[in-house]
């Protein structure tokens, strides 16, 4: 239900930040792609639109904010926020003889995470009492209401009306006051208004994942500082991709440049590629343990194979008309690898080593799911085994950011050492 | 023996589906040091293949080529290339691709500093040497990969439609300095072309080759390359006899094209 809200939200933001940014804002650009009339199929013209960016994170940010009840976004772009606070409601109590007699509970709905206390009540007269229970905002509590009642249930008397409107065994009521129902056994069932927001224990707010970082940062978690737990995660990553590079892209040159390495090299790399690192890694686990080796070792296997199919494809994109000119200018063997095929395969390589990067980091995280004595990884895990869902949530914003910090890295390098790339 | 021979080569491409194709049938040819020969000829007639197998990059399935007395066997420095296109290195700047032969041979900047910068500046290129491949244009393009080609000072200089990508002025342009650095440096030169004008033009000699097994049809002896050499190139085209050989070896080759189309209809 509330997932189904949040994406109608979401839909409706897109649709209406898209004619908002559309006529509000005039575009100034006057570079050359600004003048191109056909856009539509023409992918270099294609740029990605900063206020679309911009309005993107921050809807995803409202959102979260707005559906957590957020201290940091202004309240009246909260979700309906479940009821807390002091409430009642009146039930009426049928003796066997026929005799009804009205009693009052008063429920106290406290906050997540807060202590529940039942409210002192003053008993009233008649045979069915007034009582005072506790509940947590969102839950349900079960209102055993006749343990002090001079008629019980045990005597034949039942509930047939709360707040004046009949309620009978196995049918609900909904009120302002809140969803009401009576158990099979005629023990009344309340549950406050819920109002749309998620619990914590589902999804923290932004807030409270922000003053886990600062505590985790600040005292570490588990006997490794955080940065213990990121620095283990991204040295394993470039260890495991550095081993598949090095091994890996002299690979691919060879089965680009000899048949005998083509021959021998290719079913293996055929058969290893399909296999997914995340399937390795209990043969891992059994080979070497749940030490760094093991995990060093599967990071490599899983770069290597992407950096030798790279690095050999870089190699076929080869112009043959380069190498010919090369060969025409006097060069040898060797020089024609470093100076020719080595550079002409620099963008392939990039493009391997990013999606190589991508894999390792995600393979590190879920080694780490699996087994480790710390790493981005193994403190989500630990943490979601004791429901804290805000540090959970905080290990998967930092894998995602460091994941993304790397791409943007790769790229750098990748405009600095290949400028030439696209444009020839 | 000096200059270049062609001797008696064919060239039969075998297909996969189990057909053979000949690209060319006993051609022979020789060239004397500081010739400029151009080729013309129909599509497909076997020029590209021929220029591939004098450069060593093709081994003929009958006969051979020899230069300055032995056997070429492979690509080789005495024998530099000019491509249509795609033949620079993009990673290096103009200077740099103009001096990748003389670097290769482990040679220092002392010994081909001045010579490639003599040719930078006679292709006019002295003010982007220091600029990327992407950076220029085609017709620029065209005049790194032939001072490149010169840096490395080979005997014999092929050349498979240098110029074909360019526009007609820059052609024209590119013509005359062809033609002076013929005349400056004396290399043996084969270049490869569609137009006729250009092969009148840049022919001391011109072969008109006819395909099917590709063969040599006719040759011509021409005095307009002589008379481009620093002269006004337009002026040459009124020259005595440039009109009617034109019209000669157009007529030639056009009755060789409609015989290939003769043939397709009839295979139809
Ligand atoms: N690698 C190859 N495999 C099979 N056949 C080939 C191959 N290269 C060339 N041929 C054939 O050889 C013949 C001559 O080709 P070539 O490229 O030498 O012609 P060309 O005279 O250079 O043509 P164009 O003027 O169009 O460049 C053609 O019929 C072609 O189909
Ligand atoms: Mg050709």
């Amino acid at each position: 239900m509330i997932g189904l809200m949040i994406l109608l939200v979401y839909v409706a933001v897109f649709v209406a930040s898209f004619f908002l940014v559309r006529f509000l804002v005039r575009r100034t650009t006057t570079d050359f792609t600004a003048r191109k009339t056909v856009t539509f199929g023409d992918e270099s013209a294609v740029v990605s639109d900063r206020f679309a960016s911009a309005i993107s994170v921050i809807t995803i940010f409202l959102i979260w904010g707005s559906f957590t009840g957020s201290a940091w976004i202004p309240k009246f772009l909260h979700a309906p926020a479940p009821f807390v606070g002091d409430t009642s409601f009146t039930y009426t109590l049928e003796a066997p003889d026929g005799t009804r007699d009205d009693a009052t509970v008063y429920v106290r709905v406290t906050g997540y995470g807060q202590e529940l206390i039942n409210p002192e009540v003053d008993p009233g007269d008649g045979f069915a009492k007034n009582d005072g229970v506790a509940v947590g905002a969102s839950r349900t509590a079960t209102i055993l209401f006749d343990a002090n009642d001079a008629v019980t249930r045990k005597d034949g008397a039942k509930v047939v009306a709360i707040d004046g409107a009949a309620i009978e065994e196995g049918t609900s009521l909904s009120t302002s006051t809140g969803r009401f129902a009576l158990t099979d056994k005629g023990a009344i069932s309340f549950t406050p208004p819920r109002g749309l927001q998620m619990e914590p224990i589902w999804l923290p707010a932004p807030e409270a994942v922000a003053s886990r970082l600062v505590e985790i940062a600040k005292d570490g978690y588990r006997g490794s500082s955080l940065w213990q737990h990121l620095g283990y995660s991204l040295l394993r990553v470039v260890a495991g991709f550095l081993f598949g590079a090095i091994l890996g892209i002299p690979l691919g040159y060879a089965m680009g440049l000899s048949n005998w390495f083509r021959g021998w090299f290719e079913p293996i790399v055929e058969f290893m590629r399909p296999v997914p690192p995340l399937a390795l890694i209990p043969l891992v686990i059994i080979w070497f343990g749940i030490g760094e080796t093991g995990k060093i070792i599967l990071l490599f296997l899983a770069s290597l194979w992407i950096m030798a199919i790279a690095a050999r494809a870089g190699v076929s994109g080869v112009n043959i008309t380069k190498v010919h000119a090369a060969y025409s200018l006097g060069a040898s063997k060797l020089q024609i690898l470093r100076h020719v095929i080595v550079p002409n395969s620099l963008p392939e390589i990039f493009t391997g080593a990013r999606v190589a990067m991508g894999v390792c980091w995600g393979t590190v995280v879920a080694a780490e799911l699996v087994a480790a004595s710390e790493g981005a990884g193994m403190m989500i895990m630990v943490a979601s085994k004791f429901q804290l869902t805000d540090i959970v949530l905080m290990g998967i914003i930092l894998i995602g950011l460091i994941g993304f910090g790397i791409d943007i890295l790769m790229r750098r390098a990748e405009r600095w050492l290949v400028p030439w790339k696209g444009r020839s | 023996m000096s200059g270049l021979s062609i001797e008696n080569i064919s060239m039969r491409f075998d297909l996969p589906n189990g057909k053979s194709v000949q690209a060319l049938k006993n051609v022979s040819l020789h060239l004397n040091e500081g010739e400029l020969l151009s080729v013309l000829g129909p599509s497909g007639c076997g020029k590209t293949t021929l220029l591939n197998i004098v450069a060593g990059f093709l081994a003929p399935t009958e006969g051979r080529v020899v230069m300055n007395g032995h056997a070429v066997t492979g690509p080789d420095a005495e024998r530099g290339m000019v491509f249509q296109q795609g033949a620079l290195f993009e990673w290096m700047n103009v200077r740099e691709n103009v001096s990748f032969g003389p670097r290769m041979r482990g040679q220092r900047e002392r010994t081909w500093g001045s010579h490639v910068d003599h040719l930078l500046d006679v292709t006019g290129l002295r003010d982007f040497k220091d600029k990327a491949i992407f950076e220029l244009s085609g017709g620029m393009q065209q005049r790194v990969a032939l001072a490149r080609c010169l840096a490395n000072d080979p005997d014999v200089i092929l050349m498979d439609e240098p110029l074909g990508a360019l526009d007609a002025l820059t052609r024209e342009k590119m013509q005359g300095l062809v033609l002076k650095l013929w005349k400056e440096t004396g290399k043996t030169i084969i270049l490869i072309t569609h137009s006729v004008e250009e092969a009148l033009l840049l022919g001391e000699r011109l072969l008109v080759m006819a395909p099917r097994p590709g063969r040599i049809h006719k040759e011509y002896r021409l005095p307009f390359a002589e008379m481009g050499v620093g002269g006004d190139l337009r002026r040459v085209k009124k020259a005595d006899g440039y009109a009617s050989t034109r019209e000669e070896i157009l007529a030639m080759i056009w009755d060789m094209e409609e015989e290939i189309m003769g043939r397709v209809e009839q295979v139809q």
